[in-house]
Parts: C-alpha cells; sequence; structure tokens
C-alpha cells in the first residue's frame, strides 16, 4: 500500500477561519483505511484531489473506517462512494464504526448516483463551422417566411379592422400614438435641428472654396426635407419605439400572457400588434414632418450665424431650391418605414423564448432589424423615384 | 451534517413588525425554529408565509424585531460575514426562480461556482447527483427552465436550494403544483435528508399531506403573528376558529385518514 503518503496532507478545517491540521485519509492495520475529518462541501477540491492521488494494490484493502469523520454531507458520500470505486470495495458492506446516518446517506446518493454528464462538444472544427453556416443560412431563410407571414397576418387584420372598425382598439391605438409619437417629439426635433447645424457649417465649408456659399441652402433643403428628416426619425423611433415594442411583448410571450390572450379566443396580432403598428403607421409623418421643420431651422440659424446669410434670404432661397414635390417624397415614405419598425419590433417581441437572455437578444435584434430594413427600403425608394422622375 | 448536539433553536425571531404603507402583515411576531426539525408553516393566503420567509433570509427589512440564525443576527453583519452566512443554507422560492438563461444543470452549479471552490468536473458530476437526488430523469439537466413542466422546474428548484449542503433550507410550497405522487416522493425526500444530514427545514404549505408525513412541528400564522407552534397532533385540539375549520374540514379528514 502506498496510502501512507496521502496520510500527512493537511489543511484548513471547516468550523474556524484558522488552520488547523485536519487529515481525511489515513493508513492502519489489517487492510483498514481511517477516514476523518468534515467530509463536506467546504473541503471537497482537497478531498477530491487525494482521492485522485490514492494508489493501492487491488485486494489489499478491506474496510474503511468511518469512526474519525466529523462532518459529512451529500458531498462526502460522493466522494466516500468515488473512493470505494477507487479502492473496488463495495458499499456499504466495507464500511465500518459509521456515525449516525451516514451510511443511510450513503446509501441514498450511491442509489440517486446518475453517470456523468458527458460535454457534447467536439467534431470536425471545419464540419462544425459548416453546420453552422448552414443551419444559420436555413435559419435566416425561414426567418424571412416567417416574417412575411407574420406582416401578412397584421394586414389581414388591418384590414378585418378597416371592414369591421368596431374591432380596432382605438384606446391602445391612441395610447401608443402619445407614447410613440408625442414623446419622441423632443429628442426627434433636437437631433434633427443639431444635423441641420452640422450640415450647413460643414457644407458651408465645402462649398466657400467655390465661392457658393449660398447654395448652402440647396444643400440643407433638398437633404434634410428628402431624407434626413424622415431618416432620423426612423432611427430614433426604432431605438426608442421598436426596442420597447419588443420588450414588452417578449416580457408578455415569457409570462404566458400572450397565450392567455389566445385561449380567451383573442388575437394578439389584432389585440397587440395591430394598435402598435397602426400607431406608427399614423405617426411618423407627424414626426418626420416636424424633423424637416426643426431641421431647416437648425440650417437656417448656422446659415445666418456663421454664414452672413439672413433668414429671409435663406426662406427666399429655399422656396426656390425645393418644391412640395421635395417635401412630398420624404413624408411618403414615413407611414411605410413606420409600420415596417412597428412589425419588426411587435415580431421580435414575440419570437422571445422562455428566457431573460432570450429577451434581450430580440430587443437588440428588433432595432437592428428595423434600421437595417428602413435603410434598405430607403434605397428601394429613391431607385423608385428616380425612375418616375421626382 | 455536523455530528452535535439537537434541538437548539437555529432560527430565532423576536418581536418582528412587518409593513407595506398602512397594512401590517406581522406585528410582535415570535418564533423559534429547532436545529434538526422540519417546521410546517402554515396559514390563510396573503397571512404573510412567503414575507416571513423572505425577511428571515434577509431579502425584507423589517420594520422592528430581530431574527437571529446561527445565533447570530444578520442585519448587523458586515458583508462578507453575511455571505458567509447565507451560503449555509438554500432556498426555493414559491415560483422556483430559477435563473431562466441557464440550464438546469448550470442552475444547480451556479452557487457552487458563487461559493465553493471546486474542481469543475467534481462540480458537474454533484450536479447531477443533486438533479438525480431530488428526482428529475437525467435528460432534465440540459434542459432550460422554459422547457420544464412546473413540478419539474420545482425539483429544479430544490436541487439548486441543496447544492451546496446547507444546514437549513428554506420552501415555499415545495409540493404545490406536483403530482400527488410526485408531492410524496417529495416529502420523503426532504424528511430523509433532514434524518440523514440533520438539514433543519423551514417549509411554508397549504398541504396537509405534508404536515402530517414529514412536519415534527407546525407553525400556524393568523392575526399578525404566530398563533401556535406544536406537533400536529396537538394542533388539531386547538380552539381557535380558524385551526377548528383547517383541521376539521373535509380535506384534512381525508389527509388523517390517510395516515392512519
Ligand atoms: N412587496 C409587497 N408590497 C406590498 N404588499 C406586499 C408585498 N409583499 C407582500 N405583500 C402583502 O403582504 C401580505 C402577505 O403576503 P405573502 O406573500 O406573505 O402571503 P402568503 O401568506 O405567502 O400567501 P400565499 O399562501 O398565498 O402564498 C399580502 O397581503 C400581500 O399583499
Ligand atoms: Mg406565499
Amino acid at each position: 500500500m502506498v496510502i501512507s503518503e496521502v496520510a500527512t496532507i493537511s489543511t484548513a478545517s471547516a468550523k474556524g477561519n484558522q488552520p488547523t491540521d485536519t487529515t481525511w485519509l489515513a493508513q492502519g492495520q489489517g487492510g483498514v483505511l481511517h477516514l476523518k475529518g468534515d467530509w463536506t462541501v467546504a473541503h471537497a477540491r482537497r478531498i477530491d484531489s487525494l482521492i485522485r492521488q490514492v494508489r493501492i494494490e487491488p485486494g489489499s484493502l478491506r474496510q474503511l473506517d468511518l469512526g474519525g469523520i466529523t462532518g459529512f454531507d451529500t458531498t462526502g458520500a460522493w466522494l466516500l462512494l468515488r473512493l470505494a470505486d477507487r479502492l473496488s470495495v463495495a458499499l456499504p458492506e466495507a464500511m465500518i464504526a459509521a456515525p449516525h446516518g451516514v451510511s443511510a446517506l450513503v446509501q441514498r446518493v450511491s442509489a440517486a448516483r446518475a453517470e456523468p454528464a458527458e460535454p457534447s462538444r467536439g467534431g470536425n472544427p471545419f464540419v462544425v463551422i459548416l453546420a453552422r453556416l448552414g443551419n444559420a443560412t436555413l435559419e435566416a431563410g425561414r426567418e424571412a417566411g416567417a416574417m412575411l407571414g407574420f406582416m401578412g397576418a397584421t394586414v389581414a387584420a388591418a384590414m378585418g379592422a378597416l371592414r369591421r372598425p368596431g374591432r380596432l382598439r382605438l384606446t391602445a391605438t391612441v395610447h401608443h400614438m402619445e407614447r410613440a409619437g408625442l414623446n419622441a417629439l423632443p429628442i426627434v426635433g433636437l437631433i434633427s435641428f443639431l444635423v441641420g447645424v452640422v450640415l450647413a457649417f460643414q457644407g458651408a465649408a465645402q462649398l466657400q472654396r467655390f465661392g457658393a456659399e449660398i447654395f448652402v441652402v440647396n444643400l440643407i433643403g433638398v437633404s434634410v426635407l428628402r431624407e434626413i428628416g424622415i431618416l432620423l426619425t426612423a432611427i430614433v423611433v426604432a431605438g426608442r419605439s421598436g426596442s420597447s415594442y419588443a420588450a414588452q411583448l417578449g416580457s408578455m410571450k415569457v409570462n404566458e400572457e400572450v397565450d392567455a390572450l389566445r385561449a380567451l379566443g383573442l388575437d394578439p396580432v389584432q389585440v397587440l400588434v395591430l394598435p402598435r403598428v397602426l400607431a406608427l403607421f399614423l405617426m411618423m409623418g407627424p414626426l418626420a414632418l416636424f424633423a424637416d421643420l426643426m431641421g431647416l431651422i437648425g440650417g437656417g440659424l448656422m446659415a445666418s450665424v456663421a454664414l452672413d446669410i439672413p433668414p429671409t434670404l435663406y426662406v427666399d432661397r429655399l422656396t426656390n431650391a425645393v418644391s412640395l414635390w421635395t417635401l412630398l417624397v420624404g413624408l411618403a415614405k414615413a407611414p411605410v418605414f413606420g409600420a415596417l419598425i412597428g412589425l419588426v419590433g411587435c415580431y421580435a417581441g414575440l419570437q422571445t423564448g422562455g428566457s431573460a437572455d432570450s429577451l434581450g437578444r430580440q430587443t437588440t435584434i428588433a432595432v437592428v432589424q428595423a434600421i437595417f430594413i428602413v435603410i434598405v427600403v430607403d434605397a428601394i425608394f429613391s431607385i423608385f423615384f428616380n425612375i418616375v422622375g421626382v | 451534517m455536523v455530528l452535535e448536539e439537537e434541538n437548539a433553536p437555529i432560527i430565532r425571531v423576536t418581536g418582528l413588525l412587518n409593513r407595506f404603507g398602512p397594512q401590517v402583515v406581522h406585528e410582535g411576531l415570535d418564533l423559534e425554529v429547532r436545529k434538526g426539525e422540519v417546521l410546517g408553516v402554515v396559514g390563510g393566503s396573503g397571512t404573510g408565509k412567503s414575507v416571513l420567509l423572505r425577511t428571515i433570509i434577509g431579502l425584507n427589512r423589517p420594520a422592528a424585531g430581530k431574527i437571529e440564525v446561527f445565533g447570530q443576527e444578520l442585519a448587523r453583519l458586515e458583508p462578507a460575514d453575511r455571505q458567509a452566512l447565507e451560503r449555509r443554507w438554500g432556498v426555493l422560492f414559491q415560483n422556483g426562480a430559477l435563473f431562466s438563461s441557464l440550464t438546469v444543470a448550470e442552475n444547480v452549479e451556479a452557487p457552487m461556482r458563487e461559493h465553493a471552490d471546486l474542481p469543475a468536473a467534481l462540480m458537474d458530476e454533484l450536479a447531477g447527483l443533486k438533479i438525480a437526488m431530488v428526482g428529475l430523469p437525467h435528460e432534465a439537466c440540459a434542459k432550460f427552465p422554459s422547457e420544464l413542466s412546473g413540478g419539474m422546474r420545482k425539483r429544479a428548484g430544490l436541487a439548486r436550494a441543496l447544492a451546496l449542503d446547507p444546514e437549513i433550507v428554506f420552501l415555499d410550497e415545495p409540493t404545490a403544483g406536483l403530482d400527488p405522487v410526485g408531492a410524496a416522493d417529495f416529502d420523503l425526500l426532504i424528511r430523509e435528508l433532514s434524518d440523514t444530514l440533520g438539514l433543519t427545514v423551514f417549509m411554508v404549505t397549504h398541504d396537509l399531506d405534508s404536515l402530517y408525513a414529514i412536519c415534527d412541528r407546525v407553525a400556524v400564522l393568523a392575526e399578525r403573528r404566530v398563533l401556535a407552534v406544536a406537533p400536529i397532533a396537538e394542533l388539531e385540539e386547538h380552539p381557535h376558529p380558524w385551526l377548528q375549520s383547517y383541521f376539521h374540514g373535509p380535506r384534512a379528514r381525508a389527509a388523517r385518514k390517510a395516515r392512519q
């Protein structure tokens, strides 16, 4: 037997924090191994490594003396079973002088002993990456299909509400119009105003080189009205409302509130999604108009302060540079963007799985996808307007 | 299991006052829990059983009163000492309160990871053991809480509460939502752990079968205090009207008959 080297290892005791010498294993006479001290979770690491170090000739050890054990718990029982395995002795027969409760616990633990979960990682890394890529591609396709289906369901619900206006949740819609529209005015206005200021300043710095700083008015007018006003609005709304829709619907999904609605015979699309999408559909236009206005004011302010273009001249140039069409082209996109942001947010929320993690992920997806889709659709609009020549 | 004397109070609550706004939940509440016993806590819905449990484990700050666990007053401890104390008990919340983004095995390992210095392989083994002990199948280890049934979530919650082999477990309605066979198994498991580990169990329950099957003593919460603490046989004779209807209603009769 080579256990004796094990017997001298000592470490801190469980009860106090002051180190005292405690040994857990000691070799005895006549094939008896003495177990001592606290066999508890607090010492599991040491005992575990001690057990791994134990080496004996098979059959030379017959009994485990538990008389010296001062503390014992399920972790200790587990380790004891492991020790017995290693020494190839059978429990509980090999135990002697076990304190009250110990053998019952050992039996209990041994009955519940499950095969340790084998980690399922591994495999050829190339194949793993390929499989992941394939799965992601399939998933993306499935996702796009499901999203389209969801849009269809929402449009169908909207058509249903058109035919029977009594079905529309008016109170909810107005509530969301206030939250997503009215309450967003300050932030949308401020951002748009500041971007107008920056645009005027940077634009003028470039145009000055040709002595054409007056054309900064055209630059501001066209870019703010056609693109910047509506895009800024869409991004702010996606960040504010798209994310909050995803979080609201997601936590409702986690709490099984969505299932409860279904069980009550209510259509979640009708009750939850439609009011939100409709609210953004309706409020996006006014928000974008406000953004346009604030952008032009910001640009005008900068023009008069830094470039000495007086407000009257600014307004004059502006009316020359842009037409009502410029404004309308920008605003025409607003309801489309609003509906898209609402749809993406609600869809992401409803896709939430059961965990807090998934809720966080879906909220992020709602914002990122909404902004991405808005910009793609904006590009499509540009091409379209280019072809029809406005 | 620390092999020493029993029957000393391990939890002592004196003069507890709990209040939410104008609503007084507990007033002058006294309770002692003895080392190694299984104490059942009963009372009507809303009498403050969960609040009492939360107060004892320090999640709820009482307006007045003293709470000692292991002879120490939690409210007066330094954060480090407090943590050392907290790892000596386990809690099963009324709705399981599993971490939703971790698997069952990871949930059980979470307290080990935070509080015990264990090698990863041993941690996996112990988590598997605890999960098997509470009667969950091996496949449950890799599942997320949202993929479990309500009863399985309870069991997983118990496995997490037992992760560090605590000296006290607090159980809030452990058998609610379990099938009768499962509930009886659960009772048996708790009794066995209490017997073999010397575990002290503080168990809020509405389950009369559990009371008869495993509780050494039962504390009755009513009128904002602990009305009585006694073995269940004595409580049956208690004259208080709520206790009378509690123990002599149809369900109680059935549970008692089942015992005999
Ligand atoms: N955070 C809180 N804020 C306000 N009131 C609370 C709060 N928590 C509990 N209460 C009130 O305290 C009282 C006791 O609640 P508690 O959850 O302890 O009841 P219980 O005895 O556990 O009931 P049940 O058997 O239904 O679980 C209830 O009236 C409840 O409304
Ligand atoms: Mg409760």
